[in-house]
């Protein structure tokens, strides 16, 4: 681990301060991923920040919605009843993700920023262009098992590890932010960049920008997060997705997906939501709209498995989603969001 | 009367210690003045250091000592042997390359240079520093056109392990047999990952002038590692002092490689303090083991009523360019059928990848898993009942060596194994069961494990205050040594169970082979009674001799141990306790050592655990995912010397074995040779939401032959078995068989879309 310095923060604005002017600076706040990160070297930071004392822990009812406070952690926010009641992808991708422990240590806001899983990323002695940009991209012609379908560029295959993200995504959630050039409202689809030529930014956040909240809209539909893993906890997904209806009687309203597991960010199947708009839900019609999201997926040597397997699974989510089939466990639960459930024999509580 | 404390399922003596957190693992030893190292590794795959540049890293703060190949203490070739077991050569067991002699690299991750500093973290930012470059060679790292393959001629040396055999013509029977199956299994390359990392303390000290070196190391293998210590430095063995009292998991790590407590010694030695090097979880992927993939080809020959008349098991297994060590996985195949023509050959390449070294059933795991998935194959062409299919080909004795087996009561097994699982009631026909979006298929497998015993010693004491100690070299690393062990000894001195102690990990104590091999139970338990006994019969000696002990004057045949006491055959009521003899004769204590192994028993039967392993999977289709819904298994291992521990050991193996099925794999970059897989996030290992409840029984019937425990060991026959049970249990579900472990959702996807 290379030495760093560590400073308490006194408030959001003397974070910000303090970041901004030093370009090696960081945040932490829960530091679940942020210390793997330090003690493998990926992250040789001269500062941390240490923004988890700060006042921005608080989830409330907010115009409709929810505002859900930066240093909540992953479990307040997952079990919160008006989330876990009225956005169940959110508690669903928050529980089907990470370790209970690591959940209690997790900020909000930190979940969405966590680093990609690509191994090449970890290892100093592969090149990485997101670590060390201009180094080359170990990934494409590597292992690129858990690697992106869409929007990769020849610098970057990357995908984003977040559960959470992805839920986000779907449900539109906007992020709160306080920044060296003052507060500013992100979409969440908006937060996470695409690779390009420049895979080391993960997001649209500026050096210093610190979130404050993330705020849930209003939202009056039906929400599900489905994910598969390769075991049946603590993994990351290999394909995962979130999906957000509003009826309109027996009609599809508006449909919201996000895919994750296949891009750099939380990859909005917006052909598919097209789709859907106006239709009634049927079995049929959730097959052509998960070809459609998948239509223009490009995968890789190793990660071809992913357009079935993410194929199968939103026509799986839209079914369980609109009703057509039950959810796998209670709603808000990781019964719900886990794909093939626990071992044994024990049914899952319904 | 006391009642016996051997077979009774009895707490772990040490596990309230454990779980408050008071077992000392070597870690956590802290020596006065100890400083820390950190290794830097090779970034390469092959090839040779240009050049290392440690300027940077001797400047840094705290730092002591930076060792490479350029000042590092010279080494001592790494020896031929040591206890009968091959080291060196195609079949020999370790890692040759001794640490830091020169620029040579063989492998990715291998350790060129350690740095020594007064605290952790600065040893590892220092070890950050340290420059190399390197003139890079194209690694070897494909099994099929390595410039190196050899045919190996016996596993660690062993006569009992050739790896090359043919008995009968299984060609010719092939060809002439009416039903012919011959298939390719491919098992991708897994890690131990115990949960504690390999450490290591070494502090020098000179004694009477001499050079004496203390090491706490997480060995499995006190005695060999010093063997190993005192070559490779030069020193006598006996100023060589290894310690360790637990071991955190080492499921076949820990025990044959020594580079890091090599470079802990040398490290120590240049810095002139004690030093501890504690591997990062990284490291775990290139120093310290692993099980090699295998290639697998089993071709079976069989009548149409399901008989084997031929069975040939070919590997192609794949070691490091400095071990010659080769997955021995005929060990099922060789034993298991009575099939008259029956070959098999191991086929060794050598990469540039990491050393393997023995993994949990070694050979058994992954070539049982082939064996028993091409058996399942056979009883599908056959159109029987894959049990069916097995009792049909019941071996009574060993097909290879035509010994008899010394107890075997796999029928038993197989019979109610199908009970547990509810075989009858499915429905045989593949792809014919689902529950909810699952699939669900039942699939068994015959697993084994050869009853090994070797050669130890024990010493027994009897203290004056009634109190007893038996030790001896072996291992705790949770297997449950210090509690059978203690309810061994304490049976054999008549003594009640909190009344006897026994020691373990330790240099010093009476010599014990290495824990591996499911040897442990029948090598000490034999030697620990042995012990005790001993000391009882000298204890008499001293009661015999003794005009005012009760008694005096009589033959040692007359007097037995009761109850903490010795007392006259012909009447108890003639008798005294340990400690009224020993008080009377002055003396603290009484001891004795004995020295126990095999005999010419080994030569009449052919000794081998059984059991059936019966497992119900749910797979769903769309995405590939594989849950297992129930594993079974029922064993025939001889007596049970803690029903508790011993449970405790199968459903670990089991669990382990799980994992090998369905998750475990380590990928390397196929362009450089390096872990591509380096952290327990992605290295997948079970976690409890894949494990079922896991139900085992034991038949619990004593093997009359292998000790007078009449115990065979259980390390291992867990994880043996259990990946083909459910890669069969796969196929009922789904009607593909997938032959390429392990079976992770994106092999299911493309089976099933086949």
């Amino acid at each position: 681990m290379h030495p760093f310095q560590y400073q308490r923060s006194e408030s959001g604005s003397q974070a910000v301060a303090i970041v901004a002017k030093d370009s090696d600076a960081a945040f932490i706040a829960g530091g679940t991923s942020q210390v793997d990160l330090l003690k493998e070297g990926v992250h040789q930071h001269s500062l941390l920040v240490d923004v988890a004392g700060l006042p921005l822990r608080q989830i409330n009812d907010f115009e409709g919605g929810v505002r859900i406070g930066a240093n909540a952690t992953n479990t307040e926010a997952a079990y919160y009843p008006a989330i876990q009641a009225r956005y169940p992808a959110v508690s669903e991708a928050l529980l089907a993700g990470a370790s209970v422990q690591i959940r209690n240590m997790a900020t909000m806001a930190g979940n969405p920023l966590q680093r990609t899983r690509c191994p090449y990323f970890r290892d100093l002695d592969q090149p990485c262009n997101k670590r060390t940009p201009g180094s080359g991209c170990a990934a494409i012609g590597g292992y690129n098992h858990v690697h992106a379908l869409f929007g990769a560029s020849a610098a970057c295959v990357a995908t984003h590890p977040s559960d959470l993200a992805v839920a986000l995504s779907a449900l539109d959630a906007r992020v709160q932010t306080t920044g060296p050039r003052g507060n500013r409202t992100i979409a969440f689809p908006d937060l996470h960049r695409l690779p390009g030529t420049t895979p080391h930014l993960d997001t649209i956040l500026e050096h210093g920008e610190l979130i404050t909240s993330i705020d849930l809209p209003a939202f009056a539909g039906r929400s599900h997060y489905l994910k598969v893993r390769e075991r049946a906890s603590y993994a990351y997904a290999l394909a995962s997705c979130a999906v957000a209806l509003e009826m309109d009687g027996a009609k599809i309203k508006r449909a919201r997906i996000a895919l994750g597991g296949v891009a750099h960010k939380p990859w909005r199947a917006t052909p598919a939501e097209t789709l859907l708009a106006g239709q009634q839900p049927t079995e049929k019609l959730f097959q052509a709209a998960a070809a459609a999201a998948f239509a223009d997926a490009k995968p890789l040597e190793h990660n071809a498995y992913k357009i079935p397997m993410g194929r199968n699974l939103l026509v799986r989510a839209l079914l369980e989603t609109s009703g057509l089939q039950p959810l796998q466990g209670p709603a808000g639960t990781a019964f719900a969001a886990s794909v093939g459930g626990m071992a044994g024999q024990v049914a899952t509580p319904n | 009367m006391l009642t016996e404390a051997t077979g009774q399922p009895l707490d772990r003596v040490d596990g309230r210690l454990k779980v408050m957190g008071g077992a000392r693992y070597t870690a956590e030893w802290d020596l006065p003045g100890l400083a820390y190292g950190a290794l830097a590794t090779s970034a390469i795959a092959h090839g040779k250091v240009r050049a290392l540049d440690i300027k940077a890293a001797q400047q840094a703060p705290g730092v002591l000592a930076v060792l490479t190949y350029l000042n590092a203490p010279r080494l001592q070739p790494m020896p031929e042997k040591v206890g009968g077991t091959l080291f060196r050569g195609e079949g020999g067991i370790t890692e040759t390359l001794q640490p830091l002699q020169d620029a040579t690299i063989a492998y990715a991750g291998q350790p060129l240079a350690v740095v020594v500093a007064d605290t952790h973290e600065h040893a590892r930012y220092a070890a950050s520093l340290v420059h190399i470059t390197y003139d890079e060679a194209a690694p070897e790292l494909d099994r099929a056109t390595a410039s190196r393959q050899t045919l190996p001629e016996a596993f660690t040396g062993s006569k009992e392990e050739p790896l090359q055999v043919t008995v009968g013509d299984p060609r010719a029977a092939l060809a002439a047999a009416p039903v012919k199956l011959e298939r390719v299994y491919e098992s991708a390359i897994t890690h131990h990952n115990p949960i504690e990392q390999l450490a290591t303390i070494a502090r020098w000290e000179k004694r009477n002038g001499a050079d004496y070196l203390t090491m706490y190391d997480t060995t499995r293998g006190v005695d060999t590692l010093q063997e190993v210590i005192a070559a490779s430095l030069n020193l006598p063995k006996d100023n060589v002092h290894i310690i360790c009292p637990f071991i955190g998991g080492a499921f076949g790590s820990k025990g044959w490689l020594y580079a890091p407590a090599l470079l802990t010694a040398m490290a120590a030695r240049v810095a002139g303090r004690p030093v501890k090097i504690e591997l990062r979880r990284q490291d775990m992927f290139s120093t310290a083991g692993q099980r090699g993939a295998t290639r697998q080809t089993l071709s079976l020959g069989a009548t149409r009523d399901g008989k084997l008349t031929s069975l040939q098991h070919d590997t192609q297994a794949q070691t490091s360019m400095v071990s010659g060590y080769v997955e021995p996985c005929a060990r099922v195949s060789r034993m298991m059928y009575a099939v008259p023509n029956l070959g098999f050959a191991h086929h060794l390449s050598h990469l540039n990848l990491p050393s393997p070294c023995p993994m949990r059933g070694p050979g058994e795991t992954v070539g049982g898993w082939a064996l028993e998935c091409a058996i399942d194959e056979l009883a599908t062409e056959l159109n029987l009942d894959p049990v069916e299919l097995r009792l049909r080909n019941y071996a009574d004795k060993n097909p290879e060596t035509g010994k008899p087996f010394s107890s075997k009561h796999l029928r038993e097994c197989y019979a109610r194994g199908q009970e547990l699982i509810g075989w009858a009631a499915r429905n045989p026909k593949p792809r014919s069961m689902r529950e909810g979006n699952s699939l669900i298929g039942y699939g068994v497998a015959t697993t084994m494990y050869p009853a090994a015993r070797r050669e130890a010693s024990a010493r027994a004491t009897i203290f004056a205050d009634g109190r007893a100690l038996v030790q001896s070299a072996t291992h705790e690393l949770g297997n449950g040594a210090y509690t059978i062990f203690r309810q061994v000894s304490a049976d054999a001195l008549a003594l009640p169970l909190d009344r006897v102690h026994f020691e373990l990990g330790d240099s010093a104590l009476p010599k014990a082979p290495t824990t591996g091999g499911s040897a442990t139970t029948a090598t000490i338990g034999p030697a620990a009674t042995a012990a005790s006994q001993a000391v009882l019969s000298a204890l008499k000696k001293v009661a015999i001799l003794d005009k005012k002990s009760p008694l005096f004057g009589a033959t040692e045949d007359a007097i037995e141990a009761r109850d903490g006491r010795l007392v006259r055959k012909a009447n108890a009521t003639q008798g005294e306790t340990y400690e009224a003899i020993l008080k009377r004769a002055k003396r603290p204590s009484i001891s004795a050592e004995s020295t126990t192994k095999p005999g010419d028993e080994r030569e009449q039967f052919s000794f081998y655990s059984f059991g059936a392993v019966f497992a119900k999977v749910r797979v769903d289709e769309a995405s590939g995912s594989v849950r297992v819904a129930q594993l079974c298994a029922v064993y025939d291992v001889g007596r049970l010397m803690n029903p508790q521990t011993a449970r405790s050991q199968f459903i670990g193996g089991m669990s382990m074995g799980l994992g090998a099925t369905l998750m475990e794999a380590t990928h390397y970059d196929d362009r450089n040779g390096r872990a591509v897989v380096r952290n327990l996030a992605d290295y997948h290992v079970p976690s409890m939401a894949d494990t079922p409840d896991i139900i085992v029984e034991a038949l619990n019937i004593p093997d009359p032959h292998i000790s007078v425990q009449g115990a065979r060991g259980i390390g291992e026959i867990g994880c043996v078995g259990t990946p083909a049970a459910i890669t069969n249990a796969v196929f009922h579900a789904t009607g593909q068989r997938l032959r390429s472990l392990p079976l992770t959702p994106d092999k299911l996807l493309k089976a099933l879309a086949s």
